[in-house]
C-alpha cells in the first residue's frame, strides 16, 4: 500500500510516518511542500492520502481528486458511510483521509486508527511544549524585570558616588557615566557596576 | 444565561457579520456567547460543521447546495437561514494580461473585457498554453460568476481556459510564479495581489451580477431545528452587526477588528478598502469608488431568497454537466430558509420581503416590492448579459445555456 502524508509540519509528519511504519507492506511518502504538491501526488500514485485539517492545500487536493474520479485511478474521500465513526474520530484528531476507490475497509481501519493515535500524541506533545514555553517565558519576563530593577539601583548608586566624590550634580554624574560607556563601547549599567565595585574596594560602601 | 454557539469561518472580509456581532456585543444582547473556529480551507470548515466541531459556519453558498445534494461525498442536508452577503469578489489578472484585455486603473465594461479576453484565450490555446484562472473552490460563487462571465463572452470554461483551485491567501503567490494568469477571489486577497504589484483588478463580480449571492450562514438541517431559538437569536444579532458594518462612522474600527490575527489576519488598510467600496485597482494608484462592491445589509440583503438557491442549482447542473432533476432542484431550494429568517425578525421592525422568491436579474432600476408591512425598494439586480432567471422555469433556464 502506498501512503502519502501531506503535512506542512515536518515534525508531525515524521511522528505519523514512524507510527505507520509498523504496518507491513506499506510504502510511505511525506509531502511537506505546498509547491508542486499535485504533481508529486501524481508521481506517487498513492492508495491513501492523509492530510491535516489545518493544511491550506486541502481544497486544491480535493479538486484534484474530483477531477481524478474521471481518470483511471479514482480517489474518493474516505466516506464509506459504515465508517462514519472512524471519520468522526479522524476529524476530531485533526486529520482527513482520502482513499482509492475499492480499497477494502479492513485494510484502511488499522492504518487510520494508527494515524489518529499519532495525531493525538503530537497534539499532546505540542500542548506540553506550549505550556513549558509559557512557563519559561514567564520566568524570563520576571528575571528581566528583576535585572532591570537591579541595574537601575546600581546606576543610582554609581551616580551618588560620583556626586559625593567629585561634587557634581546628578545630571552631570549620569552624563559622565554615559560618556564613559560610549567611549568604551559598553553599557551604562556595566560602567556603573565598575564604579560601585571600585568604590567598595577603596573602602567605600554604604 | 447565555447560550454558546461556535461558528466556523475562513479568513475573508465577508466573515464580518458574525465577528462584529460578537465584538460589539450584539450576540450577547441576544443571549448568545459566540466562539470562533478559524480554518484555512473550505473542506475543513465543512468537515467541522458536519462532525459537530462547529454549530454554524460561514460558507460559500454553492457548497451548501452541493453538500445537500451529495456532490463528492454522501449527502447531508444543510440549511441556510441567513445570507452573509452579496458579491464582494473581484477578478484580478496579472499586469501583463490586464494590459492586453482591459484598461488598468479602471473597472472595465464586462462585455468589452470579456471579448478581449476571449481573443487572448484563443491565442493562448492555439499556442498550447491555455490561460489558467484560479477560483477558491469548485462549489463557490467565484467559480460560478467567473464561468458565467466567460461563457457569455464566448469562452468555453472547460475547453478554452483551465480553471484551477487556489486557496485565497495564495492567489498573489500563484500570480507571481505564473501558476495562474488571473483569479476570481474575495477580499482582501485581490487587493493583496495589487499591493504586491502582481495583480490588477479588472472587474468586480457585482458587475457580472449586480446582486449575486455569496456566503451563507449554514447549519446542518437537524441542528437548525434542534437549536432554533439560538439560530434565530443569532440572525437578530447579525442584522444589528450589519447595520453597524455599513455605517461609515464605524468603518475604521471594524477594519481594525477584522484585521486581527485571530480573524482575517491582514492589513487593515486593505480591509478598509473593501468595506468602504474603495479599491486600489493597480499598485500605487488612487482608490476607485465602486458602490455596492460588497453588499451586506440594505434591501434585505441577508434574506435567503429561494430563487437564489435555485439559481445556484442551475449553475451546479450546468458546470457539473448533470441532467436537470426536479427532486434535486427541490432539495436545493429547501437549503435556503426564508421562513426561519422571517420568524427571527418578525416584530423587530426590520423589513421583511412579502415573497420568498423573485425573478433574479429582472430589475433594471430601483423598484418597490411588497414587504410584509408596506413596501421596500430593491435596486437594479441585473446580470451583465441581460438574461434573467425565472424560478418558475428552472429547466428552461438551464436549457437556454445550450
Amino acid at each position: 500500500m502506498r501512503i502519502a502524508i501531506v503535512d506542512e509540519s515536518a515534525t508531525r509528519a515524521t511522528i505519523i510516518e514512524e507510527g505507520l511504519a509498523q504496518i507491513p507492506d506499506c510504502e510511505i511518502f511525506v509531502l511537506t511542500e505546498r509547491h508542486g504538491l499535485l504533481s508529486r501526488i501524481e508521481e506517487i500514485g498513492p492508495d491513501i492520502v492523509l492530510i491535516d485539517l489545518g493544511n491550506p492545500s486541502r481544497d486544491v487536493l480535493e479538486e484534484y481528486f474530483a477531477v481524478s474520479r474521471v481518470l483511471a485511478r479514482p480517489i474518493a474521500m474516505f466516506v464509506d458511510e459504515s465508517d462514519d465513526d472512524a471519520i468522526a474520530a479522524s476529524i476530531d484528531a485533526g486529520v482527513s483521509a482520502y482513499v482509492v476507490d475499492g480499497l477494502a475497509a479492513h485494510r484502511i481501519r488499522p492504518l487510520l486508527d494508527l494515524a489518529i493515535k499519532r495525531f493525538h500524541a503530537f497534539a499532546r506533545l505540542q500542548s506540553d511544549l506550549a505550556e513549558a514555553k509559557g512557563k519559561l517565558a514567564e520566568r524570563e519576563t520576571i528575571d528581566k524585570a528583576k535585572g532591570k530593577l537591579a541595574e537601575r539601583e546600581t546606576i543610582d548608586k554609581a551616580k551618588r558616588i560620583l556626586m559625593q566624590g567629585k561634587g557634581v550634580s546628578e545630571p552631570e554624574a549620569y552624563a559622565e557615566l554615559r560618556r564613559k560607556a560610549m567611549s568604551s563601547n559598553r553599557r551604562i549599567a556595566e560602567i556603573a557596576e565598575a564604579v560601585v565595585t571600585a568604590h567598595e574596594l577603596m573602602g567605600g560602601g554604604e | 444565561m447565555t447560550e454558546p454557539l461556535t461558528i466556523g469561518f475562513l479568513p475573508l472580509v465577508d466573515a464580518c457579520l458574525p465577528i462584529l456581532a460578537h465584538e460589539h456585543g450584539f450576540a450577547e444582547e441576544e443571549g448568545l456567547a459566540l466562539t470562533f473556529q478559524r480554518d484555512v480551507s473550505w473542506a475543513t470548515v465543512l468537515d467541522r460543521l458536519l462532525y459537530g466541531h462547529t454549530d454554524a459556519a460561514h460558507l460559500i453558498a454553492p457548497l451548501a447546495i452541493a453538500t445537500t445534494l451529495g456532490r463528492g461525498r454522501p449527502a447531508q442536508p444543510l440549511a441556510a437561514p441567513f445570507v452573509l452577503g452579496l458579491n464582494g469578489n473581484a477578478i484580478t489578472l496579472t499586469p501583463e494580461l490586464a494590459a492586453k484585455v482591459a484598461e488598468p486603473g479602471r473597472l472595465g465594461d464586462p462585455v468589452a473585457v470579456g471579448a478581449a479576453l476571449a481573443q487572448e484565450a484563443r491565442a493562448r490555446k492555439a499556442a498550447g498554453k491555455r490561460l489558467h484562472l484560479g477560483v477558491v473552490h469548485r462549489y463557490s460563487s467565484h467559480n460560478y460568476m467567473l464561468r458565467y462571465w466567460l461563457a457569455a463572452s464566448g469562452i468555453r470554461p472547460d475547453d478554452d481556459v483551465e480553471i484551477v483551485t487556489v486557496a485565497p491567501p495564495f492567489v498573489a503567490d500563484a500570480m507571481q510564479t505564473g501558476e495562474i494568469d488571473g483569479a476570481c477571489v474575495g477580499e482582501p486577497w485581490n487587493s493583496a495581489a495589487v499591493a504586491r504589484g502582481v495583480g490588477v483588478i479588472v472587474l468586480a463580480t457585482a458587475q457580472i451580477w449586480r446582486r449575486g449571492v455569496e456566503k451563507v450562514l449554514a447549519f446542518r438541517a437537524p441542528v437548525l431545528e434542534a437549536r432554533r431559538p439560538a439560530a434565530e437569536a443569532l440572525i437578530r444579532a447579525l442584522r444589528k452587526a450589519g447595520s453597524h458594518f455599513v455605517d461609515p462612522a464605524n468603518w475604521e474600527t471594524n477594519a481594525a477588528i477584522l484585521a486581527r490575527p485571530e480573524y482575517v489576519n491582514a492589513d487593515p488598510a486593505l480591509i478598509l478598502g473593501a468595506i468602504s467600496d474603495r479599491l486600489v485597482l493597480v499598485q500605487g494608484a488612487e482608490p476607485v469608488d465602486y458602490p455596492d462592491f460588497m453588499f451586506q445589509h440594505r434591501e434585505a440583503a441577508n434574506f435567503p431568497w429561494v430563487s437564489q438557491a435555485e439559481w445556484l442549482y442551475t449553475q451546479l447542473v450546468r458546470w457539473d454537466h448533470l441532467a436537470f432533476s426536479p427532486e434535486d432542484a427541490a432539495a436545493a431550494a429547501r437549503v435556503f430558509r426564508p421562513d426561519v429568517y422571517r420568524s427571527a425578525l418578525t416584530g423587530t421592525g426590520d423589513l421583511l420581503p412579502g415573497a420568498s422568491s423573485k425573478v433574479e436579474g429582472s430589475l433594471a432600476r430601483p423598484t418597490a416590492v411588497t414587504a410584509q408591512q408596506g413596501s421596500m425598494i430593491l435596486a437594479n439586480n441585473t446580470f451583465f448579459d441581460g438574461r434573467s432567471f425565472d424560478p418558475d422555469d428552472i429547466e428552461g433556464y438551464i436549457e437556454s445555456f445550450g
